[in-house]
């Protein structure tokens, strides 16, 4: 049945449309899913631009938008040439006012997608379809909100010719990829338990997989969408809702399990072959106070969980982070590869956390395989158990005097996605060494809600990286510093590698910088202005491009 | 769970990334009249307050009703009115007039409600170390560069709320100066470049892998093209002794050095 609807869609593939076939596929051309492809290793088959071009890489063209319905964006109709004024569609069912602070400056963060010569992006409440080629914005689409918060937005998914966007307050949107109208839009949450939808739509087959989560304790979890209907296909909770569920002997009590978060962000990957959709989940709540209803694990939070797709059942997780209390989610994007691991072939599963340590699983099982530390500041671990989880020193937790931790509750990297290259073998991350103190502010033993409980005060940064770390051993092939005394602290926003030979990535002070995968050597930089996102590589009428977005501009390079 | 705001990218000079306030993300509800939330109150710490806590944030058995679903989606006691009538799991019933359910709905309305919970139980202050043991590790740690009767005299007395003061010390700059402030005389890098033989020196205003950029004393800005190692680059970092002390500390140790500190009047 699921093939016969696979099949009846690409029967009817006009243009700008997204051949089904192509999601299968390594990254190459087109760019149509959030990493690229399933395995998450934003590694590009493309070698137009290699090691020994790339300092020829020239701007190709530069597109700026605006957030809300004041400007569509892109090409200005005083200068001329720039053809017919963008149009600009509205839906929403709130009056759009309400950005919560967030929304106000434009700041494209999120995964864009390329398919048959079209750029789509996002920032949350907006759309915008681009033309590949030059940049011209083609249509603007603006969703008026109810509110939520407007953090950021993380990219759309596509599924033939049409494009699904989450929303801050909690809508599936469907839009119509040629012409930005809207389809249908259908609830991904209730609002007033506040929740806020920010994961960029995963599909697969008949699959659309979205997630969830919001700071107020309620339940995270992750569903598959019909993509024709917008109807719920299966739920799955990161926590367990009820007496008897898997894994409520983690909890205190059933209540403190209900209340325990595990968001749903960011997206996962997905493994063609074992059908399974694997992801990380948010952390635990209360975040920093430890209630009695917390005692305990606290799954399926701060774990890698994998959902079979067909039938929505977990097939296994391992989790990372037991009982966390430093808000570190796990919600980074896990990487899959298959390799050699201590003589064995292997499918895996790579993760680096936001609380400085990086992971190896098997991903057929949920086997652990590997842990270590890619932070040398990092100071909240007392123990890695047999299972390679890292269990946490208790006096690290916040406390009425202070505690002085490494990293900040940043971490030591965050979800602005690590790439892989199976030229290298190397995993590559943003990084960055922090410190500050946790000091407890609610001493009430019910503990507090959400992110409440205390006051977290920077310290210092050590200094931020762009790392290279060797999946077979866990140890650091390459590591490039920041200049300066010690830097910021995220890291930059992402990381892209490609077949040549090449890691791109933003470093702290607006350049946009390519790297000789192999050994971090310098080879190109250009300085854009803050670069907001991790770039990406799409080929287009023969020419490759090199795709970036800082604050509210995209820049593409080529070589000409 | 929180999703980190965009990396702030390289902080200001001498200072830590800018505290942003968070405006409210969701609305909130209009305030009802006092008399009702009142009366509501009333009603409540007969009926509730035993298993849900006069606060309402949980009690003897009874969950949090502040962020459960059905508070959070009710309006006026229309979804809270069957809850009582019918009772739940563990929950008996309750037979109350309309009236009095909208009165306690109004009650539990009352409360803000946000994931950043304002404290309630605040303790009144971080000072929770030892001060005698605080002087013997400042003399046998910090005594190189720093003396309570000269540079620290009086400090205590200077920076008077705890936590300021322990922040402070552990990394000057990093605490209290409210975005936009200077940074302190003691938190300026300084930068040498050495290029055909001449050094320049001045205070570094800024860095990356491709340029190098300084005032010098006399205020004459310079920028620099940097190419690997050329031109020359030195930092002179003068918190550096911080810097390397924050993996040495124990928390014992911090929260010595500031009972000890704050004792310096």
């Amino acid at each position: 049945m699921k093939l016969l609807a696979l099949f009846s869609l690409a029967g009817v593939l006009s243009a700008q449309a997204l051949d089904p076939a192509v999601l299968q596929k390594p990254l190459s051309n087109e760019w149509p899913t959030y990493s690229g492809d399933y395995s998450g290793q934003r590694y590009s088959k493309l070698t137009q631009i290699n090691q020994t071009n790339v300092k020829n890489l020239t701007l190709a063209w530069t597109t700026r938008v605006s957030n809300g319905p004041g400007a569509a964006g892109g090409g200005n109709p005083f200068r001329g040439g720039g053809g017919a004024a963008v149009p600009l569609i509205t839906g929403g069912e709130g009056t759009g006012e309400f950005t919560g602070g967030f929304g106000a400056g434009t700041n494209i963060r999120a995964s864009m997608l390329m398919v048959d010569g079209r750029l789509y992006f996002s920032t949350p409440d907006n759309a915008w379809a681009v033309d590949a080629r030059d940049g011209r914005v083609l249509w603007h689409y603006f969703w008026k909100t109810k509110g939520g918060t407007h953090i950021g937005i993380r990219g759309l998914g596509m599924w033939g010719k049409w494009l699904y966007m989450e929303t801050p307050d909690d809508f599936l949107v469907c839009l119509d990829a040629l012409t930005g109208k809207e389809r249908w839009h259908k609830p991904i949450a209730d609002f007033n338990q506040q929740y806020f939808s920010t994961m960029a739509p995963i599909v697969i087959g008949n699959n659309v997989i979205i997630g969830t989560g919001n700071d107020l304790d309620a339940p995270g979890y992750v569903q598959s969408r019909d993509p024709e209907t917008g109807d719920v296909k299966w739920t799955v909770y990161t926590v367990p809702m009820k007496k008897g569920d898997p894994g409520m002997e983690t909890w205190g009590s059933v209540e403190g399990a209900r209340v325990g978060a595990g968001n749903v962000w960011i997206p996962g990957a997905y493994d063609p072959e074992t059908h399974l959709y694997i992801f990380g989940t948010g952390n635990p709540s209360p975040s920093y106070t430890n209630p009695k209803s917390r005692d305990g694990d606290n799954l399926f939070t701060c774990s890698l969980v994998a959902i079979n797709v067909d039938t929505g059942k977990m097939a296994w997780y391992y989790q990372l982070n037991p009982h966390d209390t430093h808000d570190w989610d796990s919600s980074e994007t896990p990487i899959l590869v298959d390799g050699d691991f201590k003589g064995k072939p292997r499918k895996m599963a790579l993760h680096a956390d936001r609380n400085g340590y990086f992971y190896v699983v098997d991903r057929l099982t949920g086997e652990h395989l590997l842990t270590s530390k890619f932070s040398d500041t990092v100071n909240w671990v007392k123990e890695i158990n047999a299972k390679g989880q890292t269990i946490r020193n208790v006096e690290k937790d916040s406390t009425v005097g202070g505690s002085l931790v490494s990293p900040n509750n940043y971490g030591a990297t965050n979800w602005p996605p690590a790439a892989y290259s199976p030229d290298t073998g190397l995993f590559y991350v943003p990084q960055s060494d922090t410190y500050a103190m946790y000091y407890l502010t609610e001493t009430d033993p019910r503990g507090a809600m959400g992110l409440g409980g205390k006051d977290e005060q920077f310290v210092a940064s050590m200094g931020t990286y762009l790392t290279a770390i060797d999946y077979k051993t866990g140890k650091i092939a390459w590591r490039h510093r920041y200049p300066g005394v010690g830097g910021g602290f995220g890291g930059g926003n992402g990381v892209l590698t490609t077949a040549g030979k090449l890691v791109f990535a933003g470093d702290l002070s607006g350049n946009l910088i390519a790297y000789d995968a192999a050994t971090g050597k310098i080879l190109w930089h250009s300085r854009i202005g803050q670069v907001s996102n991790a770039p990406q590589t799409y080929m287009v009428d023969g020419k490759q491009y090199l795709l970036v977005a800082a604050g509210d501009q995209l820049f593409a390079f080529y070589l000409q | 769970m929180a999703q980190a705001p965009p990396p702030a990218g390289a902080p200001p000079a001498g200072g830590p990334p800018a505290a942003f306030r968070r405006p409210p993300d969701f609305p909130t509800r209009p305030p009802a009249d006092p008399a009702v939330v009142e009366r509501g109150k009333q009603i409540y710490s007969i009926t509730c307050t035993f298993c849900h806590g006069a606060d309402a944030r949980g009690g003897s058995g009874g969950p949090n009703l502040i962020r459960t679903p059905v508070v959070l989606n009710d309006k006026n006691g229309e979804l809270l009115g069957p809850v009582l009538k019918e009772g739940r799991e563990g929950m008996p019933k309750f037979d109350l007039p309309a009236a009095q359910v909208s009165d306690i709905a109004a009650f539990l309305h009352s409360f803000r409600v946000g994931g950043y919970d304002i404290s309630r139980m605040a303790p009144p202050t971080i000072l929770v170390g030892d001060a005698k043991a605080g002087e013997a590790y400042f003399q046998k740690t910090c005594t190189s560069c720093h003396s309570v009767s000269n540079d620290l005299k009086g400090i205590g007395g200077r920076i008077t709320d705890p936590k300021r003061l322990q922040q402070t010390w552990l990394m000057p700059g990093a605490a209290g100066r409210g975005p936009g402030a200077p940074p302190s005389p003691g938190t300026i890098v300084k930068v040498s470049v050495t290029q055909g033989g001449k050094k320049i020196t001045g205070r570094l205003t800024k860095i990356d892998d491709f340029l190098v950029s300084l005032t010098e004393d006399d205020g004459t800005p310079r920028s620099f093209t940097r190419d690997g190692d050329n031109p020359k680059v030195e930092l002179i970092d003068p918190l550096q002794g911080h810097r390397a002390l924050l993996g040495k500390y124990t928390d014992k140790d911090i929260h010595d050095v500031t009972a000890f500190l704050a004792s310096v009047k």
